[in-house]
This record gives structure tokens, C-alpha cells and sequence, in this order.
């Protein structure tokens, strides 16, 4: 005799049917909201790689153990992590599964009347009663379409509704979030962004190589990226005298669109990007170039061009590293370039305006390997110095040259270098459009009342009403429904 | 010129600020009063007078003792706002902008905000009572703008020339002030609220307004200003895109306005769909609430990213 406990099959289906009701529940979709705000503040907490990599690589620097802890976590990738990810898909598909049925319904109910007039009046929230004059239901009915309620009549009652529009808002500002997620998530999937520096005077080709930095979505094609050249003409900044906070910043472009022959001027700005089609080119940073040239002790030329500094500080005060890795031996200048030169008494040499009105290069003079040849790559702004040694200080103006043992440097001036951000993202329309739909949904939720009312003329009139969702004023309203009714007004 | 503008919004801040400290203190002695009101009507009723009709009296109290000065304290709070109101505008005159580049700028127009939601409400409901603390939390606010977020009037940089700039700003320092009202009279129902569950009110607190109308009525000020709150950080949105080439990068200032909005968005649901009332409500509300100040404060003086533009 088996005496086997009947465990009850549910089955895969059954099992996927109850995870699926578990989730869409309002329950969990809540819960993972709130999962979603708490699970964004490590990111405020932790320097991120896609904001701030080089603090990043300092909190390596500085604890590495901790840092690869955090790591593992992906805490310095927050908002591309797996778990962070996995919070808003579910939330996605729970909101998906719990809006949508609703929608069906409520669009399918539209024209529903409302249920007959209960037996009990006298429980609602409003009631009263008086003897009849006759005509009430007529005047009721009247009314009562005017207010745009949607009515059933029925034995001598009416029973009226109206607040649709609520619902309707409720669902259209849940639907409208999907399209925002959507909206993301087709950016991050089908964008590019990518940054590069260009020199007053350089030339921009859009093509993967051109860039410093580039980042595509999963889904986004190469050939998909705008065929443009933009030229950078002139760049001017100004900034205030008392405060040498920058005021304005102007940008002259010349662009050739795919046919690359006609010659486009545009002016770009910080609030205003230039667009060529879906994508947009952004003015991001600017510094400054000294514009160099090395010279071996044979007097050939090593290396000659405008080398990008890194700003430091309100003026401007730009460090960098100029690598000559083609001298024998090879090379290399820390420099500080102090656009409008001073001397201050604790630190030494700073800069005290960000316009180059007394510019000065500041170099420091390495001779041995620059560790260029082992293929790691290297910070541009920074100078392995670990097997070099320093055999020069120096600082110079516009025009002079500095000679030292194995060659000489000529500080021939500077250039302005602009940071270019050029993006594609038509995604953020769809997320736009949500937001708007979201916007207007949440008002027409929020400010429009829902109301039950009924009247019943026998023995006497009864009139009573409800306000769903708490909506004031009910009081009022009946009131002034009831004079209307008794013919006071 | 902008020079006299500068220092005519520093005069009218001044003078706000000590108009609002006698708003504070007229508000300070009327509750005083009504605290004492009984004593006052008892020594009045005399020793003759029957044990049982004194009792009596001293349960309730003589809010009409307190009237007048009730009255100057709230006549105080709107001539405060107007001088407020001055400051910031010529403020913003003397930088040739609008007032709402740094955060001593952003502080004086957010109690400017404060003090406006209150005066607004106050025309509805009757919430004179709650003047002692709004008038303390304007002052605290002032106080700490003029001392330690002062910075000299100056143009704006250029990330912030963006007409998006105006909107997003000005939006999210009225939602900043209806959600700090929405705040004081949360901590109002629960105080209130511990109070009853001890026993019963005291004297001065009975005339304030029933623990249900506390209840709904920082819930109707959050559904009122979430619309704009959930506005405000579109435009902010809009505002990165054009000046920072994307409209979402997870910044700390993005990240915890994003957090507040999520936790005001939990706080209507679980009012209209879980049903959450009293203590629960209030709490929630106190929290949402403290992620909009934790945001403003400790992201705007301490954090990193983009949007440090306190000026300090
Ligand atoms: C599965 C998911 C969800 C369901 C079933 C759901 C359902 C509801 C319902 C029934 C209401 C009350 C409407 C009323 O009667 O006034 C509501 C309101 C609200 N929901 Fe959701 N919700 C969900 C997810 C979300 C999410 C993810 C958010 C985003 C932040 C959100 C934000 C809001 C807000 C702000 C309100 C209050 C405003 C209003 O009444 O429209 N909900 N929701």
C-alpha cells in the first residue's frame, strides 16, 4: 500500500502564473520603487566611472582593497550594475502588468452607467430628505447633465456618477512612465556619445578614430554615425573682472554636412548645442595650448605643435606634459601654463586672471624613458618620471627658449582648445513625450473629483452623495444641489 | 547703479529679518498667553464663585485675549514677506538676472516660498497657530543665509543663462516651500498626536485644529505641489540636456531629487491606495520631506557634481 502524500502539482505554468501575480501585484510594485530611490544613493555616495573616473581611479590608488570590494559590487558603476538594472525591469514589467489590464478595463467601461440607486440612502456620506413638491426628478436630471454626470434612471431614482477623467489620468500617468523607461532604455541601447578636444584652428571628422572618448549603445551601428567635418574657427571667453567667473563663451564653426562641399557658419554655446540631424555637438570645457618646439642638441625638430592643458583652477592655471619620445634621448616637460602671470608670496607662481594677458609657461625638465614603447596607456596630462631624471627648471614667455643639455624647447605661444561633446540620443523624445503625457495625466488624477449622487422621489425626496478618494467639498455641492431642487435658487 | 540695487535688497533683507523675528516673538507670546488664559479668567471669576463653574472655564480657553496680537504677529509675517519680496527682486536687479544663481540666493527666494505657502494657506484654513514655527523656520533660514551663505552679487556663469534655468528654479522653490509647510504640520500632528494618545491636549494646544484636518491637509499640500515638484525636475532634465548634452546623468543633485520624488510618489500611494493615515502618513511625509532638504543642503555645500553652485 502506497501511503504517498499527494503533494499538489503546480506546475511550471501555475508556478510562472503565480511569480507573475506576485509582481504585478500593487504590493511589490511599490516596494520596488522605493528599492529604485534607495538603490540610487550609493551613487550619490561613491565617485562614479561614468562622472568621475579619475576620482575613481584615486580611490583605487588610495585603498585598493576597499576599492576592489566596492568594485565587486559594481558601487563606482551604480546605474549600470546588474542589480541596479534588475530593480527597474522588474518595476517596468510590474508596472506594465498591473497598468495595462487596467487600462483594457477602464477604456472598456467608458460608456458603463453607473449602478442602480442602493435601498439605503441614508448610510451615505451626504443625505437628506424633504416631502416632494414634484418636478425634483427633472430638475435633478437637468442638473445633473449639466454637471456632465453620467446618469441611470431607473423606478423614480436617478443614480448618478461623474470623475472619470480620474481614473483615466491615473492610468494614462502609469502608462506615460512605461514610455519614459522605454524612452531610456532605447537610448542606452541605440545612442552614441563621445568626446574630443580640438585646438583653436583643428579640423573634426566623424569618425570613431577622431574621438578621445567614444561610448555606443548595444544596438547602434557605425555606419550609423552622422558623416559631418566641423572646423573649429574661433573661440572667445569672457569673464568678470572683479570675480574672473566666466560670463560668456563663444564658439565659431564652420561645418560641411554628408556632401561635405558647402561651408556652413555656426555659432555654438553652452545652452545651445548645434544639431546635424539627431545629432547634437555640445561645448563642454575649454583650456589652454601652449604651442611648442623641442629641438635635439642637433637643432632637428622632435616635436612642434599646441599640447592641451588641464585647467586647475578659476584662472585657469593649466597643468599638462609635453612627451618628445622621437628625441634622443627621449624627453619630457611637466609644464604649468598661468595664463595671466603673478607672483604670490606662499605659492609661488599662480595665475590671476583666466584670459592669457601676461601668459607664462612653467617647465620642469626630464631626460631618460618615457615608458611609451611598453604599450600601456598613459594619462596625456601626466609623465611616468620612475626612469627619468630631471636636468632643467625653467620658466618662459611667449618667443623664448630654454636650452638645456640635450636640447632646447621654444615656448612659441598658445592656443585656446575646446572639449567637444557630440551626441546622439532619439531616445530622449519618446522620454520627453512621457513625461509631458505623465505630467497631464497626474493633474487631471489629482484635481478632478469623483462623485456619487442619487435621488429618489416617493413618500419624499432623498437625496444623498459620496466623494470617492476623499475629494472636498461635497458638503457644498449637495447643498446647493439640494436649494437647486427645492427651487431656492 | 547695481552697486545701490545690492544694497538696497541687503537693507530689505535686514529689515525682513527683524520684521520676522517680531512676527516670531508677537507669535511666541500669543501661544504664551493662551497657556496662562485660564489663570487669568479664574482670578477673574473671583473666589465666591462655585467650584464647579471655575473648573469649568479653566478647560476652555479665551482665545479672544489672544486676538490682537495674533493679529500684529500675522500682520508682522506679511510685511516681512513684502520686504522679502523686495530683497530677492533687487537682488535680482543688481545682477541684471534672475536672483537664483547661488544659494545665498537660493535661500532668501526657498523663505520667500516658505512664507508665501503659509500666508496662502492661511487664507483657507486656520493655521495662525502654525506661525510660530513658520516664522522660526524662516528665521533660521535668513539667518543662515545673510551669516554664512552670503556671497556679493555677480553675474550668472554661463551654464546657468538658460531660460529653463528661471523655470526649473522657480518651480522647485515653491514646491521646496509647500513641502517644508507639509512638513511643520506633520511634526505638528505628531506631536499633537503623542499628546492625545497621553491623555489629553493641553490648554494651549486646543484650540489648534483637529488631528484629522492636520492629517488631510499636509496631505492635500503635497498632492498639490507633486504635479510641479514632477514639473520642476523635467525642466531640470531639459535644462542638462541643453547644457550638458544629456538629460539624465545620475548626479547627486539629479539622484536625490530623484529620491524625493519617489518618496512623495510612495507617500500618495500609500494614502489614496493603501489607505495609510495619521502617525504612518505623517512619518512618511516627515521623510520625503527630509530627502528634499538633505538634498538641498548637504548636496549643494558638500557633494561633487555639476550642480555646485552654492557660491561657497
Ligand atoms: C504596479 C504598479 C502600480 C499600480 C497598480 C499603481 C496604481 C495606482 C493607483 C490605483 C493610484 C491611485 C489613483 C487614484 O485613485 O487616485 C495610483 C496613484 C499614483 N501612482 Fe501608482 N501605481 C503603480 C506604480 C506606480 C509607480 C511606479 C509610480 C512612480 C513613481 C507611481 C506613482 C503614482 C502617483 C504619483 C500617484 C498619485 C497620483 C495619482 O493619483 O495619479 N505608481 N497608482
Amino acid at each position: 500500500m502506497s501511503k504517498d502524500i499527494q503533494i499538489p502539482e503546480i506546475g511550471s505554468v501555475g508556478l510562472l502564473r503565480y511569480v507573475w501575480r506576485q509582481l504585478t501585484s500593487m504590493r511589490t510594485a511599490l516596494i520596488l520603487l522605493l528599492l529604485l530611490g534607495v538603490a540610487s544613493i550609493p551613487g550619490s555616495i561613491f565617485p562614479q566611472r561614468t562622472q568621475d573616473p579619475i576620482a575613481v581611479g584615486e580611490s583605487f590608488k588610495n585603498s585598493p582593497e576597499l576599492s576592489r570590494w566596492l568594485d565587486r559590487f559594481y558601487l563606482f558603476d551604480v546605474y549600470g550594475s546588474p542589480w541596479f538594472s534588475a530593480i527597474y525591469i522588474l518595476l517596468f514589467l510590474s508596472l506594465i502588468g498591473c497598468v495595462l489590464p487596467r487600462a483594457i478595463e477602464h477604456f472598456k467601461g467608458a460608456r458603463a452607467l453607473p449602478p442602480a440607486t442602493p435601498k439605503n440612502l441614508n448610510r451615505m456620506e451626504f443625505y437628506s430628505t424633504w416631502a416632494p413638491a414634484g418636478k425634483e426628478i427633472e430638475i435633478a436630471r437637468r442638473w445633473l447633465r449639466a454637471k456632465r454626470f453620467r446618469i441611470l434612471e431607473r423606478d423614480g431614482a436617478i443614480s448618478a456618477e461623474k470623475g472619470f477623467l480620474r481614473e483615466t489620468g491615473n492610468l494614462l500617468f502609469h502608462l506615460a512612465l512605461i514610455l519614459v523607461l522605454l524612452g531610456i532604455s532605447f537610448s542606452s541601447l541605440f545612442g552614441m556619445r563621445g568626446e574630443a578636444i580640438l585646438n583653436v584652428g583643428e579640423r573634426f571628422v566623424n569618425t570613431p578614430t577622431s574621438y578621445d572618448s567614444l561610448a555606443y549603445g548595444k544596438l547602434f551601428k557605425e555606419g550609423k554615425l552622422e558623416k559631418f567635418i566641423v572646423s573649429v574657427d574661433k573661440f572667445d571667453a569672457q569673464y568678470n573682472l572683479l570675480s574672473s567667473a566666466p560670463e560668456d563663451y563663444t564658439l565659431n564653426v564652420s561645418l560641411r554636412r554628408g556632401d561635405l562641399v558647402t561651408v556652413e557658419k555656426h555659432v555654438i554655446k553652452v545652452n545651445s548645442p548645434l544639431a546635424i540631424g539627431s545629432t547634437k555637438i555640445y561645448l563642454q570645457a575649454n583650456g589652454y595650448s601652449p604651442v611648442v618646439t623641442v629641438r635635439d642638441s642637433n637643432g632637428d625638430v622632435a616635436l612642434q605643435g599646441a599640447v592641451p592643458f588641464l585647467p586647475q583652477d578659476a584662472n585657469l592655471r593649466s597643468i599638462g606634459a609635453i612627451k618628445a619620445p622621437d628625441a634622443q634621448p627621449q624627453v619630457g616637460f611637466l609644464g604649468s601654463f598661468l595664463p595671466t602671470y603673478q607672483r604670490s608670496g606662499s605659492d609661488g607662481a599662480v595665475s590671476a586672471f583666466p584670459q592669457a594677458l601676461d601668459p607664462r609657461l612653467l617647465l620642469s625638465v626630464w631626460s631618460g624613458d618615457l615608458g611609451l614603447d611598453d604599450g600601456l596607456p598613459q594619462s596625456v596630462y601626466r609623465i611616468d618620471t620612475s626612469s627619468m631624471s630631471q636636468i632643467g627648471l625653467k620658466a618662459l614667455k611667449p618667443g623664448q627658449t630654454y636650452v638645456y643639455s640635450t636640447g632646447s624647447i621654444t615656448f612659441e605661444g598658445y592656443v585656446q582648445w575646446v572639449n567637444l561633446q557630440i551626441v546622439d540620443d532619439s531616445g530622449k523624445n519618446f522620454a520627453l513625450l512621457g513625461a509631458i503625457i505623465a505630467i497631464l495625466g497626474l493633474l487631471a488624477s489629482l484635481f478632478t473629483r469623483r462623485r456619487r449622487v442619487w435621488i429618489r422621489v416617493g413618500e419624499n425626496v432623498e437625496i444623498a452623495g459620496l466623494a470617492k478618494n476623499g475629494a472636498p467639498g461635497l458638503e457644498q455641492e449637495m447643498v446647493i444641489f439640494e436649494r437647486i431642487l427645492k427651487g431656492e435658487r | 547703479m547695481s552697486n545701490t540695487w545690492a544694497y538696497l535688497s541687503n537693507y530689505s533683507i535686514y529689515s525682513a529679518l527683524a520684521v520676522f523675528t517680531l512676527s516670531f516673538l508677537a507669535h511666541a507670546v500669543e501661544t504664551a498667553w493662551a497657556v496662562k488664559a485660564p489663570e487669568r479668567e479664574l482670578a477673574s471669576v473671583g473666589g465666591s464663585a462655585p467650584l464647579q463653574a471655575s473648573t469649568v472655564i479653566s478647560r476652555t480657553l479665551n482665545y479672544k485675549a489672544t486676538e490682537k496680537i495674533a493679529r500684529i504677529a500675522t500682520a508682522m509675517m506679511i510685511l516681512g514677506f513684502l520686504l522679502l519680496l523686495a530683497g530677492v527682486i533687487a537682488r535680482g536687479v543688481s545682477a541684471g538676472r534672475v536672483p537664483w544663481g547661488n544659494m545665498y540666493e537660493f535661500s532668501i527666494t526657498g523663505a520667500l516660498a516658505f512664507c508665501a505657502a503659509y500666508l496662502a494657506a492661511l487664507q483657507k484654513y486656520n493655521l495662525r497657530w502654525l506661525g510660530l514655527l513658520v516664522s522660526f523656520g524662516i528665521l533660521l533660514t535668513l539667518g543662515t543665509a545673510v551669516t554664512v551663505l552670503y556671497v556679493p552679487s555677480a553675474p550668472l556663469v554661463p551654464a546657468l543663462k538658460s531660460v529653463w534655468l528661471i523655470i526649473h528654479v522657480i518651480t522647485a522653490i515653491i514646491s521646496g516651500g509647500v513641502f517644508l509647510l507639509a512638513n511643520a504640520i506633520a511634526a505638528a500632528y505628531l506631536y499633537l498626536d503623542s499628546m492625545e494618545s497621553k491623555g489629553e491636549r493641553t490648554a494651549w494646544t486646543k484650540p489648534l485644529p483637529s488631528l484629522d484636518s492636520l492629517d488631510q491637509l499636509s496631505y492635500r499640500l503635497v498632492a498639490l505641489v507633486f504635479p510641479l515638484w514632477s514639473f520642476s525636475v523635467i525642466a531640470g532634465a531639459i535644462w542638462a540636456e541643453a547644457a550638458w548634452g544629456r538629460y539624465w546623468g545620475w548626479d547627486p543633485k539629479e539622484t536625490w531629487a530623484f529620491i524625493t520624488w519617489v518618496a512623495y510618489a510612495a507617500y500618495l500611494h500609500a494614502r489614496v491606495t493603501v489607505g495609510w493615515r495619521g502617525r504612518r502618513a505623517a512619518w512618511l511625509c516627515l521623510f520625503a520631506g527630509s530627502t528634499f532638504l538633505f538634498n538641498y543642503v548637504y548636496v549643494n555645500i558638500w557633494g561633487s557634481g555639476k550642480h555646485t553652485y552654492s557660491g561657497l
